[in-house]
């Protein structure tokens, strides 16, 4: 298991090595007027030297990109252009906003596609139908508008909860659950549609399986055929789509950080990209990454603990 | 945003209109002509919108609804319904761009990676996993500040992003049908690789290829508004997303101004989902019969009374067991009467399709899904257990009835150590404790004939052989002393030196046990060596039943003598006569 | 190299990384007659097959096809009678592309082959569906319409299209019932017979191997333990293995299979 971990880890190294090289050929590549976008059009020229000197832009690329690397792998990652602070304390104040509105959705993804799933699979009926439904509706309704909809609805004619904003966890509890609701509510639903439809598909392979009938001829329980045996062996395939989900929901708390103004790791990521703030961008890129290897890593070992057959 | 949906295998010909096909089912048929209306609107635009999508009038800022604006003015007074219509423009042309993308880079790497395999496909692979693994939306807006305000380039760096959808589903589809026998065929006929891919895995590829489309479709409007919708895109383009931009920031002003784009995306995106599932619907048609709920309900009544002989363990009168098919109940037994006595092994023996499984499933109450015993009685040690309750069935399987299955390996759950699934039947049928149950378990498979039994007992089934298995699974069969014992071709997936072993085992453990076997099986080897009495069986019939040595020394039944004469046991070997072969074809 | 072989297989090895599948495998086959070559799961027979077919690995070793190497020469790169090599697989059922017509199917060889125009090859399909004792007008449906016994008869035209002096048949009769078993055997028999064409005949089951073969080599973990005349080696085997197989069988009469299991057991405890 050790040796799997390094290798995967060394694969993530790689990976991140060749995103992170080539994004920041892309952006500052592509950076041709960034200080005159800082200063704004009254700049001089002289200023706008001035700025490219400081900001080291006026460099050769592979130089600034050493620079970067060198600290990067330091845990430094420079100073924002626009905000005046590092992006490391800009982005760890972030990151658990962002954090806590997609791991509060990926858990109710998690909970309410493997109920739906594992009712259509066993029952069918009404179960297939509403899975049915939420695939379509889900798969339609972009996350955003859904979010707009409900501020209309649920903040601006009911006033039931807050349509913009987010308060912290530590400051109040009640507050932090108020305040995520609807963003969350926005973000689940194409979750749900995708992975109650997986968890469906490998609940209804799995009970296929020749040692269902074999288990049950044996005087096994049912609930214990369906949660123990079956239910373990449609495990992997589910968490292989909360994975994906995962890596969905960290685009799409971009959009959805931005309609609740919501300030996490998406909205900062968009400002960043309107304004040009490289090292902002370059930070978040890292960032992602190294949370995705995370949580894939977490999940291949938990498919590990689950499939004995995947030698680690 | 993932794309990665399961695509069936087309069961159906591919030469039949697939298309014509799906426009019989309504949803698709709505879908389609919805589809064909945007798609119209998109062409069309400057013929249907009123105004063109840049013409302001400061007036009509925010306004409601009329006055030549249908469906009113938006935050800079253009015309709502102009610019829905030249949105459907842009945004289609935005959707096709990422699809193409996509498709031309996934399929056409996943075709090569899934057909040659080797480093090839380990580095494409790899690539793919590397590209599913970044948050598309996040690149994009990192990448936004070089590739500029058009939309269109940050479509084709998405279509990248979503080619791994296409890579993973073309390659799995090929890494399936590439060892199909027919591929073997077509590769001895002489066929080189590329007419291997373009005849015979273009087409089963297809379908599935062309309902991924129709999703990544959808998905790409959504990402493409949401973009716009983050004021990424070119303010002077109309577009959906760009018009929800608008509308949010007009959002306290007037809300429903939200409302008309929103519904355009959904619109369009639903019906890609839909055509998709239309397409899906009608490829699984093939396999699909009327669900039983739908079948008129029925109770077999009981056939006469309880047998008055007590050494009767099991029997079977007039049962007959259908499935439904496409018009009522299709029958698979059709009234077989069988008896078997205590301590006696019956051998049920016939060809594919002669309804020999399918009753030997009935006695343990474990038809396949949709089957049902339209008739008949079971009687087993004085009780009718045909329309036994499933909770009382469950209290006779593995207790008083077990079952050894064909195929071993598969039979295992691949995700237990062979102990638990030992231990877990005698915990739950006997109420033992785990360590009796260990005990036991231990002793069993010194039993079976495990060289090492706690070796076994900790290892999962990928570890043991298929022997090994198929003793394990006996053990478990016969672990809480059955009285009953159904073989389902028990040694049929052995080799021939494994499965006079596995015989051998089962007439010891037979013997002293004294229990009463049923043994499914189309060999009559299997029959002459381990069976005190026979019954054949026929299109759901029984045509004979009679002791083992009456029916191999004098068959009465024309079926049986067919069989048996076509038992290949004691042939004369052919003679070889060298001869020139040109003589021959000539 | 003598004229009265048409294959001969020389030292042939098989390594899949480390796993050693076949081991100096030494055979050969005559015009016109039957090889039965028989073994459990593993022993090697498929893989030596599909050798010869030219759709498996050769680490070492010739294999001779009418005097010419083509030992892991692709089928598309043989020239000559070595091209026409063809090959039955046992599952009629994934041996036939659903989704083609029996007359698609046929064709493919020749057109594959340039034997004839699409024009021609299809006048000849007639002649192969006739061969096989089918109707003609199978010619226009597809493998799901037919029962497993008829696909088999299709995959033996399939391999006839070619006028082949070799096919190489990998378990042809094992997923079939016993009575479709015997008349697809029959015909094997019978074109056999009419065009001189030699089969390499695969096959797990001795008494199946026994009623088509001339001469039976039998496998054992990737090397041929016996190799001799049919009536030789499933009467009067010498190896003890092929004793072993051969007593393993059950036969089908419950006196005589008493005394080859006692048989059994006392080879069994003896060895």
């Amino acid at each position: 298991m050790l040796s799997y971990v390094s290798k995967r880890l060394l694969s993530s190294l790689v990976l991140l090595a060749l995103v992170t090289t080539l994004t920041f050929a892309m952006v500052f590549g592509g950076a041709d007027n960034v200080a005159q976008n800082i200063l704004g059009d009254n700049a001089t020229d002289q200023q706008i030297a001035d700025l490219e000197t400081k900001l080291g832009i006026d460099r050769p690329l592979y130089e600034q990109y050493g620079t970067w690397v060198a600290k990067a792998v330091r845990g430094d990652l420079g100073m924002s252009w626009t905000m005046g602070e590092s992006v490391s304390k800009i982005l760890s104040g972030r990151l658990p906003v962002t954090l806590s509105m997609v791991v509060l959705a990926i858990v109710i993804i998690g909970v309410v596609s493997a109920l739906l799933g594992i009712a259509a699979a066993v029952r069918g009926g009404w179960a297939d139908r509403v899975i049915q439904l939420i695939s379509v509706v889900g798969f339609s309704l972009p996350n955003f508008w859904l979010g707009l909809i409900l501020v209309v609805v649920f903040a601006l004619n009911l006033r039931w909860l807050p349509a913009t904003g987010y308060t912290d966890f530590t400051t109040s509890p009640t507050g932090w659950l108020a305040s995520l609701a609807l963003p969350v509510g926005a973000l689940v639903l194409s979750g749900i549609a995708s992975a109650s439809q997986q968890v469906r598909g490998a609940m209804i392979d799995a009970l296929r399986q020749d040692y269902v009938r074999t288990l049950r001829a044996g005087g096994i329980k049912p609930s214990s055929v369906l949660f123990r045996h079956a239910l373990r062996n449609a495990m992997p395939a589910a968490l292989t789509v909360l994975s994906l989900q995962f890596i969905g929901l960290l685009g799409g708390a971009a959009i959805i950080e931005r309609v609740f103004a919501i300030p996490g790791l998406g909205s900062i990521t968009v400002q960043a990209a309107l304004s040009g703030d490289i090292p902002i961008l370059m930070g978040v890129v890292v960032t992602m990454i190294i949370l995705v290897v995370i949580v894939n890593i977490a999940i291949d070992l938990t498919n590990a603990w689950v499939n004995p057959k995947v030698r680690l | 945003m993932s794309a990665a949906t399961p695509a069936p295998a087309p069961a159906a010909s591919s030469r039949e209109s697939i298309a014509l096909s799906v426009l019989t089912n309504p949803l698709g048929l709505i879908a389609a002509i919805l589809l064909v209306l945007v798609i119209a609107t998109a062409v069309f635009a400057p013929l249907i919108a009123p105004f063109a999508p840049g013409d302001l009038q400061i007036f009509k800022i925010n306004a409601p609804p009329g006055d030549g604006y249908l469906l009113g003015g938006d935050g800079s007074g253009r015309d709502i319904f102009s610019r829905l219509v030249y949105g459907a423009r842009n945004t289609l042309i935005g959707a096709l761009i990422a699809l193409s993308v996509a498709a031309a880079i996934g399929v056409t790497a996943g075709l090569f990676a899934g057909y040659f395999g080797g480093r090839r496909e380990v580095v494409m692979s790899w690539i793919a996993d590397g590209l599913m693994a970044l948050p598309a939306l996040i690149v994009l807006l990192a990448f936004y500040q070089s590739l500029g305000s058009s939309i269109q380039v940050s479509m084709v760096i998405f279509g990248i992003m979503l080619s791994p959808g296409f890579y993973r589903l073309t390659r799995n589809l090929v890494n399936g049908v590439k060892h199909e026998l027919y591929v073997d065929a077509a590769r001895v006929s002489g066929l080189s690789d590329m007419r291997i891919i373009a005849r015979h895995i273009l087409l089963v590829i297809r379908a599935p290829v062309i309902i991924q489309t129709s999703i990544v479709a959808g998905i790409s409007i959504v990402i493409q508004a949401g973009l716009e919708f983050l004021g990424l895109g070119d303010p002077s383009v109309p577009t959906w997303g760009g018009m929800l931009q608008d509308a949010f920031a007009n959002m306290f002003v007037v809300p429903t101004a939200i409302l008309w784009p929103g519904l355009a995306i959904s619109i369009t995106v639903a019906s890609f989902v839909l055509l998709a599932n239309a397409i899906r619907d009608r490829l699984q048609q093939g396999n699909r019969t009327a669900p039983a709920s739908k079948m008129p309900k029925v109770v077999a009544k009981p056939v006469g009374a309880a047998p008055t002989d007590n050494d009767l363990l099991l029997d079977i009168r007039e049962l007959v067991v259908g499935y439904p098919g496409k018009t009522g109940w299709t029958e698979v037994v059709k009234g077989v009467s069988l008896q078997l006595r205590k301590g006696e092994v019956l051998g049920l023996v016939g060809e594919s399709g002669s309804g020999k499984t399918q009753t030997a499933f009935s006695v343990l109450g474990l038809l396949s899904t949709g089957g049902r015993i339209l008739s008949g009685s079971i009687w087993f040690d004085g009780r009718d257990i045909a329309n036994l309750p499933e909770d009382e069935m469950q209290k006779l399987r593995g207790k008083r009835i077990a079952y050894v299955p064909q195929e071993p390996m598969s039979n295992l759950d691949p995700a237990f150590r062979i102990g638990f699934q030992l231990t877990e039947p005698m915990m739950t049928v006997l109420g033992i404790s785990r360590s009796e149950a260990k005990a036991r378990a231990l002793k069993l498979l010194a039993k079976v004939g495990m060289p090492d039994p706690m070796r076994t007992y900790k290892a999962y089934p990928h570890q043991i052989s298929g022997g090994m298995a198929q003793r394990v699974l006996i053990a478990r069969a016969i672990s809480c002393s059955p009285d009953l014992l159904i073989a389902d071709e028990p040694t049929t997936a052995l080799d021939v030196t494994v499965q006079a072993e596995v015989l051998e085992l089962l007439r010891d453990l037979q013997a002293e046990m004294g229990m009463s076997v049923i043994l499914v099986t189309h060999n009559f080897g299997v029959v002459a060596d381990i069976c005190h009495r026979v019954s054949v069986m026929k299109d759901g019939k029984v045509v004979e039943t009679a002791d083992v040595r009456t029916l191999f020394a004098d068959p009465q039944h024309d079926y049986t003598k067919m069989l048996l004469g076509a038992v290949l046991d004691d042939v004369t070997p052919r003679t070889y006569r060298p001869r020139m072969l040109k003589e021959v074809s000539a | 190299m003598s004229d009265d072989v048409i294959v001969q297989c020389i030292d042939v090895n098989t390594k899949f990384g480390a796993l050693h599948v076949l081991k100096n495998v030494n055979l050969t086959v005559r015009p016109g007659e039957t090889v039965g070559l028989v073994g459990e799961s593993g022993s090697g027979k498929t893989t030596l097959g599909r050798a010869i077919l030219g759709i498996g690995p050769v680490s070492s070793g010739r294999i001779l096809f009418e005097g010419h190497d083509i030992a892991g020469v692709a089928p598309r790169d043989r020239k000559g009678n070595a091209a026409s090599i063809q090959a039955v697989f046992q599952d009629p059922y994934t041996s036939l592309n659903p989704s083609m017509t029996i007359e698609d199917i046929l064709v493919e060889p020749i057109v594959a082959r340039r034997q004839a125009s699409l024009e021609e090859a299809r006048a000849r399909v007639r002649t192969l569906l006739d061969q096989v004792n089918l109707p003609s007008d199978a010619a226009y449906r597809y493998p799901r319409e037919f029962s497993g016994g008829q696909r088999q008869r299709v995959a033996i035209a399939r391999a006839l299209a070619l006028s082949p002096h070799l096919i190489v048949c990998d378990e042809p009769v094992s997923a079939l019932d016993l009575s479709t078993q015997q008349r697809v055997l029959d015909l094997f028999v019978e074109i056999q017979e009419r065009t001189g064409v030699a089969y390499l005949f695969v096959s797990h089951d001795l008494s199946v191997v026994r009623h088509i073969s001339h001469r039976v080599a039998v496998m054992r973990g990737g090397e041929i333990v016996e190799f001799g005349d049919c009536d030789q080696v499933t009467a009067h085997p010498q190896h003890d293995y092929t004793k072993r197989l051969l007593l393993a069988a059950p036969v089908a009469d419950p006196v005589r299979q008493a005394d080859r299991r006692a048989a059994l057991r006392a080879l069994n405890t003896g060895a």
